[in-house]
């Protein structure tokens, strides 16, 4: 296994009495697309932009290929941000843009317009090249960053929030773009965002960070099905979270006794003790429903509150008789078949092995 | 509908009544210099080009004029200069003192121009540097900074944050990234600095006639003027004088509009 490209070593960043990033400890592979996600404030863009040498950390080390680069000036070092206001220089011309960092680097202007002219055309925007950058569409904008960027050929690229000013149609056109470069080019993407989409449709590995620390690392898939303790579950939403008593233990389930019922419930990788207090989550979308009380066990009958339709899903909220909430994800087409409107009392009900135990933290 | 138009009509009167007020003895002023009597009286005498003639002839204010333009250049200058450093050490640093800081470079225009004037000439003798035309472009320079202070600060006021890190993170030093990114941005701003603080320079006139010593600017020289007897020299001086001011004037307004027209179309 190659050494990682990015270390993150206990690192800490405070501001004056607060502290921003209270312990970060990850590493980040070369080649993958990696994607930090948090709430507002978590320190995410914080974490960012210690990686570009605009803030430096307080306590610990980080180290890009090997070398500490704790006090490597954010201008001597190769790790391209594109920003949230995207921050193009408005006295340029969109290729004088993609230009800059290659004079900065004392490139010939022969050589600074071929290589900013190829990068206008692998973005699809050569005709725009010598356009003021007031003149341009979001979208084109976005793309002049981008190749003002990957101009510089890093082995790295970071991206603080990139497509949150964009309209939602080109937020998933602009998806596309960023997960072919980036394969294409087989460098490292850093992506902060606070958007689910967004992380999840186009990172390898996603970083869950809250009040200042990692909550999570993981695959998409792992953090949406096995969300490691409370925070991510929330956090990740349209999850069931339910909180009891483990009453018995077998080989691999345990019973855990809610204010909504009893429960089995897989064992993983967590460590229960009969009579612990233990919370679990299953994934709105693996919630069946039913009119009539299901045979199988893990059922609870809800009355519906409300719906909420996007496209061709739909989420349903329900309550159950001790006021729980309950969320389920469905096609609008299957839920058709139903005959259910507000109020009517409905069972619900997940395969054992669809749950899954937080860690409590 | 009605009382918009009403109101716009006001508007009209309002605006006429103010260049009026502005503007009438100005153009009286103008109109007597062609005048061939010796008062400004009514009805006018013959029209003439005498006392423009005589003003050309005059090698006191030839000198006079020569003076006033490089006090107001070295002064809008320097000025300019200072005001940007100041403007910018307030956008870019937050530093203990910064308000009184802030306060005593913005003071200047609020003393009265007199007290100025005295102060600067005690201080002047008294280190040795009075009645010289470089005590002028001094003075004037430490009057003028704050209007390019104010005028360069707006404009860094608009310039998007991220925009210096941005330079920062491709690669430009403090350095470049003030060649290439800051100054570029604030030229607008820098160059209706300029002429601005060229204006107000070249109108002074408290200041430079106690500082100024035998070195006279142009003002000091229409008061000398007027203070010996009534002359129409005077009204053709200050027609020259009013149309360098004014056209300063407007050249910083147009650097002013076009840059918050340009952003407002972005």
């Amino acid at each position: 296994m190659s050494t990682p490209l990015v270390v993150f070593d206990k690192v800490q960043k405070h501001f004056g009495d607060f502290v921003a990033v209270k312990e970060l400890d990850f590493d980040i592979q070369r080649g993958e697309f990696l994607a930090i996600m948090g709430p507002s404030g978590c320190g995410k863009t914080t974490t960012l932009r210690m990686l570009a040498g605009l803030e430096a950390p307080t306590l610990g080390e980080i180290r890009l290929d090997g070398k500490v680069m704790n006090d490597v000036p954010p201008h001597a070092r190769d790790t391209p941000l594109v920003w949230q206001s995207l921050a193009l220089f408005p006295f340029l011309s969109a290729r004088e843009n993609v230009e800059f960092g290659l004079k900065m680097r004392g490139i010939a202007p022969a050589e600074r317009k071929e290589r900013a002219l190829k990068w206008l055309e692998k973005m699809g925007i050569l005709e725009f090249a010598d356009r003021d950058i007031s003149t341009l569409s979001g979208g084109q904008k976005q793309r002049v960053a981008l190749a003002r960027s990957l101009v510089m050929e890093p082995q790295i690229l970071l991206l603080d929030e990139p497509l949150s000013a964009l309209d939602a149609h080109l937020v998933i056109r602009m998806q596309a773009v960023l997960t072919d470069l980036q394969r294409e080019l087989g460098i490292t993407f850093v992506y902060v965002t606070h958007s689910q989409s967004e992380a999840f449709a186009m990172a390898d590995r996603v970083v869950i960070m809250g009040d200042g620390k990692i909550a999570q690392i993981g695959t998409p898939k792992d953090i949406y099905r096995e969300p490691a303790n409370q925070f991510v579950a929330e956090f990740v939403g349209r999850n069931n979270i339910l909180s009891g008593t483990v009453t018995s233990l077998s080989a691999d389930t345990a019973k855990i006794v809610t204010t909504s019922g009893e429960f089995t419930v897989p064992i993983t990788t967590v460590a229960l003790r009969e009579g612990q207090n233990a919370s679990f989550v299953i994934s709105a979308d693996l919630v069946h429903i039913a009119t009539q009380k299901p045979t199988r066990g893990n059922a609870v009958q809800c009355r519906l509150i409300s719906e909420e339709f996007v496209g061709s899903m739909v989420t349903l909220f329900l309550e159950d008789a001790q006021g729980h909430e309950f969320k389920v994800q469905m096609q609008e087409r299957e839920l058709s078949k139903f005959d259910i409107k507000g109020g009517t009392k409905i069972w619900l009900s997940w395969e054992t092995q669809t749950a899954h135990i937080l860690n409590e933290s | 509908m009605n009382s918009g138009r009403l109101l716009n009509i006001i508007l009209g009167i309002y605006v006429a009544l103010i260049f009026c007020f502005v503007f009438a003895p100005i153009i009286f002023s103008m109109i007597f210099s062609f005048n061939s009597q010796r008062f400004p009286t009514i009805p006018l005498g013959d029209f003439t080009t005498e006392w423009y003639e005589k003003i050309f002839a005059d090698p006191d204010i030839w000198e006079a004029a020569l003076n006033s333009l490089i006090v107001s250049s070295s002064a809008a200058v320097i000025a300019t200069f200072l005001g940007f450093c100041t403007a910018y050490s307030d956008y870019r640093y937050t530093f203990r003192f910064k308000g009184p800081y802030l306060a005593l470079i913005l003071l200047p225009p609020t003393i009265p121009l007199i007290i100025m004037a005295l102060a600067m000439l005690a201080w002047f003798s008294k280190i040795g540097i009075s009645g010289q035309i470089y005590s002028i472009v001094i003075a004037h320079s430490v009057l003028t900074a704050p209007f390019a202070m104010a005028v360069i600060r707006l404009r860094l006021n608009q310039m998007d944050p991220d925009l210096e890190a941005a330079a920062w993170n491709l690669g430009g030093s403090e350095w470049a990234t003030m060649r290439h990114v800051i100054i570029p941005f604030c030229k607008p701003a820098i160059a209706s600095a300029l002429f601005l603080t060229a204006a107000v320079s070249f109108d002074e006139f408290a200041v430079s006639w106690f500082v100024s010593g035998l070195n006279k600017t142009l003002p000091v020289v229409i008061l000398e003027i007027v203070q010996g007897n009534i002359d129409p020299q005077v009204n053709a001086i200050g027609t020259f004088v009013f149309l360098i001011s004014m056209t300063l004037v407007v050249l910083a307004q147009i650097f002013f509009a076009s840059r918050q027209l340009k952003s407002i179309r972005s």
